[in-house]
């Protein structure tokens, strides 16, 4: 992904910033600039989400696109969080813990590396809650 | 609105084609369904080129016009159109193509797809195909598109009991019936075992759940169905063309097991055709990995929700059972070109409901039923044709 493509989501990324429709009170991650539901008449405002859910559910990526060949095999998993909205990360625990239902938070982590442009990404992962 | 139907196909091989370039194949597949329709280019009032990524392939965009100029229709300044919504885009160029002709704006159309896929890496084919995700919120975190349908599986298996055996059951029904189509990629049997013990890919998926990478092209001929038979004897005729739009991103679905998308083009289709799934003789659906068969026969209603995976392994879907599903191979045995594949299925049901299938005839073909997906359902494009208007 481009440089400035990337630096347009940091603060999102960073720091689990989505959006919230003060209209209707749902919340979105990603953010969205609008509210699907409400559309023109919703309120999106941002909104720093805590970072506590659970995995949804999760698989176990052994053959990876370029950016990310380094890695595997990784946990790559969709994520209910707390307020409501699904997010996709990876989860950073042992292979044999991983499982539907388990809780986990977030924690800020290396994404991947761009193979040519030697680009590092940082972003939020989850861990297992129970890890302190 | 007028009625359409197909009056000629036309595919490639389907596999790795060293030997051909991204125009050769449609134009190789655009000659064999006007050859197969008996008409002169010159009857030709347009073309839609479904093509994902010619940009990442091939390098090449302005796809329309490269095939109107290769085809010999450049001169003619026949329009020329490319239509993507990634592994949906033939399916979406087919349905493009009958609008075209049921609104009276063309009468002879040429609705095609092609996909060069193996002239790069398999790493760059791996992240062209992630682009048909969410780039900025699937892509970014790892996702690759084995990835998200093994997140389908796993949630499925989860829910439903939905067993590996069972995933593996579609990928050893479609090798089998890939083995009587002289087109496909594969044309070999596979056992249960073999799929289990292939690689792991993204767990619970192996790389024998996969559809391959491949290089094709496929198209038809649309003509007005009251003139259809002017140019054949065997036109095959469309009941219906519906398209429906899901989330991009999997993770925002209501359902994960669920492509709603499928869901919504399938009531509208069966909706036109005036029938209901029990009606449906057989379908070339899309299974791009063994569990999206298994969705894809729940979604369009064959079977209730989860019980796919039972249906799948008690061999209703094979040829001969209740309702055959892929006869031709589906995407796992031909292979996924991924802007042919759509247009492939037209061929498919049109070759079958004439009765030309050879070995894999499905026989007592009246109705049959495509069903494309793009991405991890973001897009569906669902056509029902039958052999009677
Ligand atoms: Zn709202």
């Amino acid at each position: 992904m481009s440089v400035p493509r990337f630096w347009r989501r940091l603060k999102n990324l960073y720091n689990l910033i989505g959006t919230h429709c003060k209209k209707c009170g749902e919340y979105y991650y990603p953010p969205r600039n609008m509210c699907p539901k409400c559309r023109r008449i919703g309120q999106v405002v941002p909104f720093k989400f805590k970072g506590i859910g659970e995995v949804v559910t999760f698989t176990i990526v052994h053959s990876a696109a370029k950016d990310f060949a380094k890695n595997t095999p990784y946990i790559l998993a969709i994520i209910k969080l707390e307020e409501g909205p699904h997010l996709t990360s990876q989860v950073i625990c042992n292979h044999n813990d991983i499982h539907i239902g388990m809780k986990v938070k977030s924690a800020f982590r290396k994404l991947g590396e761009e193979s040519e442009k030697g680009m590092i990404y940082y972003g939020t992962k989850f861990v297992p809650l129970a890890d302190n | 609105m007028r009625d359409v139907a197909i009056i000629g196909v036309g595919c490639t091989e389907f596999g790795e084609l060293w030997d051909k370039s991204f125009r050769e194949l449609f134009v190789e597949a655009g000659i064999s369904a006007i050859e197969d329709a008996n008409i002169q280019g010159g009857k030709i009032d347009a073309l839609y080129v479904g093509n994902m990524s010619g940009g990442r392939f091939i390098e090449q965009e302005h796809i329309g016009s490269l095939i109107a100029d290769y085809a010999g229709l450049a001169g003619l300044h026949i329009p020329s159109t490319r239509v993507e919504a990634a592994c949906a885009s033939g399916g979406l160029a087919l349905r493009q193509g009958i609008l075209a002709v049921a609104s009276g704006y063309h009468d002879i159309v040429i609705a095609g797809g092609a996909e060069k896929m193996t002239d790069v890496s398999v790493e760059i084919t791996t992240d062209a195909l992630a682009a048909a995700a969410d780039r900025e919120w699937e892509g970014i975190m790892g996702a690759t598109f084995p990835g998200l349908y093994a997140m389908i599986a796993r949630l499925h298996m989860h829910k439903y009991g939905t067993t590996r055996e069972q995933l593996a059951s579609v990928a050893v029904k479609n090798h089998h019936n890939g083995t009587m189509n002289p087109k496909a990629q594969f044309q070999n049997e596979i056992s249960i075992d073999a799929v289990l013990n292939s690689v792991m890919v993204a767990d619970p998926l192996h790389v024998f759940d996969c559809s391959p990478i491949t290089d094709g092209g496929s198209a038809v001929v649309l003509a007005p169905a009251d003139v259809a038979r002017k140019y054949t004897d065997t036109p095959i005729y469309l009941k219906a063309s519906a398209q429906a739009s899901g989330t991009l991103s999997l993770h925002d679905r209501p359902d994960i097991t669920t492509l709603d998308a499928t869901v919504a083009a399938a009531n509208r289709a069966y909706k036109m055709a005036k029938v209901t799934p029990k009606d449906i003789d057989f379908a070339e659906v899309h299974d791009c990995f063994t569990i999206a068969e298994i969705c894809a026969i729940e979604d369009l209603g064959f079977v209730k929700k989860g019980e796919g995976g039972k249906a799948s392994e008690s061999g209703m879907t094979a040829i001969g059972g209740k309702i055959p599903v892929n006869p031709s191979g589906g995407l796992k045995a031909c292979g996924h070109p991924v802007g042919a594949t759509g247009v492939k299925q037209a061929v498919e049901i049109t070759l079958q409901l004439r009765g030309e299938a050879g070995k894999r005839q499905v026989s007592g073909a009246e109705i049959g039923l495509t069903h494309n997906v793009g991405g991890s359902g973001g897009t569906a494009v669902v056509h029902i044709f039958g052999r009677e208007r």
